[in-house]
């Protein structure tokens, strides 16, 4: 009876492996917060979906007369800069607003990249074993020993920027902390009674690992997949400022703090704005992964 | 003897391994990323000076071959001629890596010395304003790009405040702004560290024994906690180390400092093979040597892991 197998086995193999939260007072507080910062990766989505609409001008239009202007509400060319404009005389809150696309785009598409690669790779780690274990973790401590930057870096250059290119790098430098974390956790359920039980019953791998496992090791997977939502955020950012990355007119914010660079001085806001809403999105969805991790901790969840 | 070959031998063992991919997936990189040879030669040199160039490179023989010497030369030290600087590249990157190792142990120094003070009184002073206050920065400070967190500090304490000079190597003053962008994250991840170690201290008996004693506050946290919350600190704070030659990479080219984290983005866009390849290998090595010492280390101090 095959299907009767339990697949309610995981919580507490769940529990024994992923480290306890704080005291259960906090559980409903950490659902609000979870949902908190949920909402504001929603919000984030919404605005970048709606770019085209609610961004209050184009934001790859030029204009000379106002350059450089500071955060104002009549500028020289009549328009309303809430956030000022660039060297190029460009609105910077429409750049803002365009550049969450960017940021959220490659983000996302590079957490998938780097959670099918690292979740298949840490089930087969784990419940395979032996030397192909051995190759993956060796594999994913060598790649954690490397100044990953340093590979990106060479790695585009080769391919030159591009998104698919800029997606599957930085996919390919966050596969290590799924494939860790979901090694150990196999380990854990494999050697479990109800996974000898299907095979006794003629119950295939394949099917094991889809029926039983994958549902067993979701909520890890979500958690790392947030925290390294925030990762792959920053990392684009960092490479677009460095040049690297999102090449321009298209704006990132990334590529922003850098062509703001120059008149750091004399234009503070044209680097400090795209900046500063990185910063709070990076903030935000790494404390919502924390959140997460703190929430769908089952010895939590029981209460 | 036995058990300390059996506790060794499989670390080094991994280290060594970790150190092999590394030099492979150097050269792989390196050989995809387009012919250096253009880069040398004038566009209408004859396409003889061009063959010799690359017969000089050892470009005209057949992969595997480049591969085995480059494996031959990285065991000997030797990564070849720099391209552009044209001498050795390992001479080359040690010229710059006085620069980039004094960034790194002042950004180091600088996040233990604020960091364990300050995770230390977060956790003595629980739940007070100060604890918010300092933990709130702390999470801050983790999840900060490195290169916006350099552009802030220049546009703040350089162009606004006027104290520092916005880049460049020189005195100290040069390296107060770069040290603390390169060391932000160690900071705060060893500050959470300091204070989740000596809170998970202060719940063991044995405090409550010294209290219970009355012993004063301050020994019981200096002589009772701070020795044993020290172990984890210690191992995350060593391992921090080498995440610290990854950060150089960006906030050597935000301050223009001139060490081999800028060196090796040069060298990337000038496609001077040999000196990323020392780069990137002279980075691993260090890495991995942190990393192997630590466990090492962390094995004799920690009983449980000891070898028997």
């Amino acid at each position: 009876m095959a299907s009767s197998t339990p697949a309610s086995v995981p919580a507490e193999v769940i529990a024994a492996v992923t480290e306890p939260a704080g005291g259960g007072a906090g559980a409903r507080r950490t659902r609000r917060l979870v949902a908190a910062g949920l909402g504001f990766v929603l919000a984030v989505a919404i605005v970048a979906l709606a770019a085209p609409w609610i961004s209050p001008q184009d934001p790859t239009r030029q204009s000379l007369r106002g350059r450089l202007a500071a955060p104002t509400l009549q500028g020289a060319d009549g328009r309303a800069h809430v956030l000022g404009t660039d060297h190029l005389g460009r609105d910077v809150l429409s750049r803002v607003i365009w550049g969450a696309r960017v940021s959220l785009l490659v983000g996302f598409a590079a957490v998938v990249v780097g959670g099918l690669i690292g979740a298949t790779l840490g089930i087969l780690a784990g419940y395979r074993g032996g030397w192909l274990d051995s190759a993956i973790m060796t594999l994913a401590d060598a790649q954690l020993a490397f100044p990953f930057i340093l590979l990106a870096i060479g790695i585009i250059a080769v391919l030159g920027p591009s998104f698919p290119t800029l997606i599957l790098v930085i996919g390919l430098s966050g596969w290590m902390s799924y494939a860790r974390v979901l090694r150990s956790q196999v380990l854990v359920l494999r050697s479990r009674e109800f996974v000898d039980a299907i095979h006794a019953l003629g119950g295939s791998a394949g099917r094991i690992v889809a029926r039983h496992i994958l549902p067993n090791v979701m909520s890890s997977l979500v958690v790392i997949a947030t925290l390294e939502l925030a990762r792959s955020i920053v990392l684009e950012a960092t490479l677009s400022f460095l040049g690297l990355g999102v090449q321009p007119p298209t704006p990132s914010w990334g590529g922003m703090v850098q062509e703001g660079r120059e008149y750091l001085d004399s234009a503070w806001w044209i680097s400090t704005y795209p900046g500063l809403v990185l910063m709070l999105t990076s903030l935000v969805v790494s404390r919502t992964g924390d959140w997460l991790r703190d929430l769908l901790d089952p010895t939590l969840r029981g209460e | 003897m036995r058990a300390l070959v059996g506790f060794l031998g499989p670390r080094l063992f991994r280290a060594l391994v970790a150190l092999w991919l590394v030099s492979t997936v150097v050269f792989v990189v390196m050989r995809l990323s387009g012919d250096p040879v253009p880069l040398l030669v004038p566009p209408d040199a004859p396409r003889s000076e061009y063959e010799r160039v690359a017969k000089d490179l050892g470009l005209d023989r057949p992969l595997p071959v480049q591969y085995a010497v480059f494996i031959g030369n990285v065991l000997r030290g030797d990564f070849g001629r720099s391209i552009h600087f044209r001498q050795p590249a390992w001479r080359v990157v040690m010229g710059y890596l006085p620069a980039t190792a004094e960034l790194a142990l002042a950004a180091f120094g600088l996040a233990l010395l604020v960091a364990v003070p300050v995770g230390l009184l977060s956790a003595v002073k629980r739940n007070s304003p100060i604890d918010h206050v300092t933990m709130g920065v702390a999470l801050i400070g983790q999840s900060a790009p490195t290169f916006f967190l350099g552009i802030l500090f220049i546009l703040l304490f350089s162009l606004k405040a006027n104290w520092f000079p916005t880049s460049g190597r020189g005195g100290w003053e040069h390296l107060v702004l770069p040290a603390l962008t390169l060391g932000a994250f160690a900071m705060a991840s060893i500050a959470r560290l300091t204070r989740s170690a000596v809170l998970e201290v202060l719940r063991q008996d044995y405090v409550r024994t010294a209290r219970a004693k009355g012993v004063p506050e301050l020994a019981v946290v200096v002589k009772h906690t701070l020795k044993n919350a020290a172990l984890p600190v210690v191992t995350i704070t060593a391992l921090q180390f080498g995440t610290l030659l990854g950060g150089a990479v960006v906030t050597e080219t935000v301050f223009a400092w001139p060490g081999i984290g800028r060196l090796a983005i040069q060298s990337i866009y000038n496609r001077d093979y040999p000196v990323v390849q020392c780069t990137v290998f002279l980075s691993a090595l260090v890495f991995i040597i942190v990393n192997f010492v630590v466990e090492v280390i962390y094995g004799f101090l920690d009983p449980r892991v000891r070898p028997r």
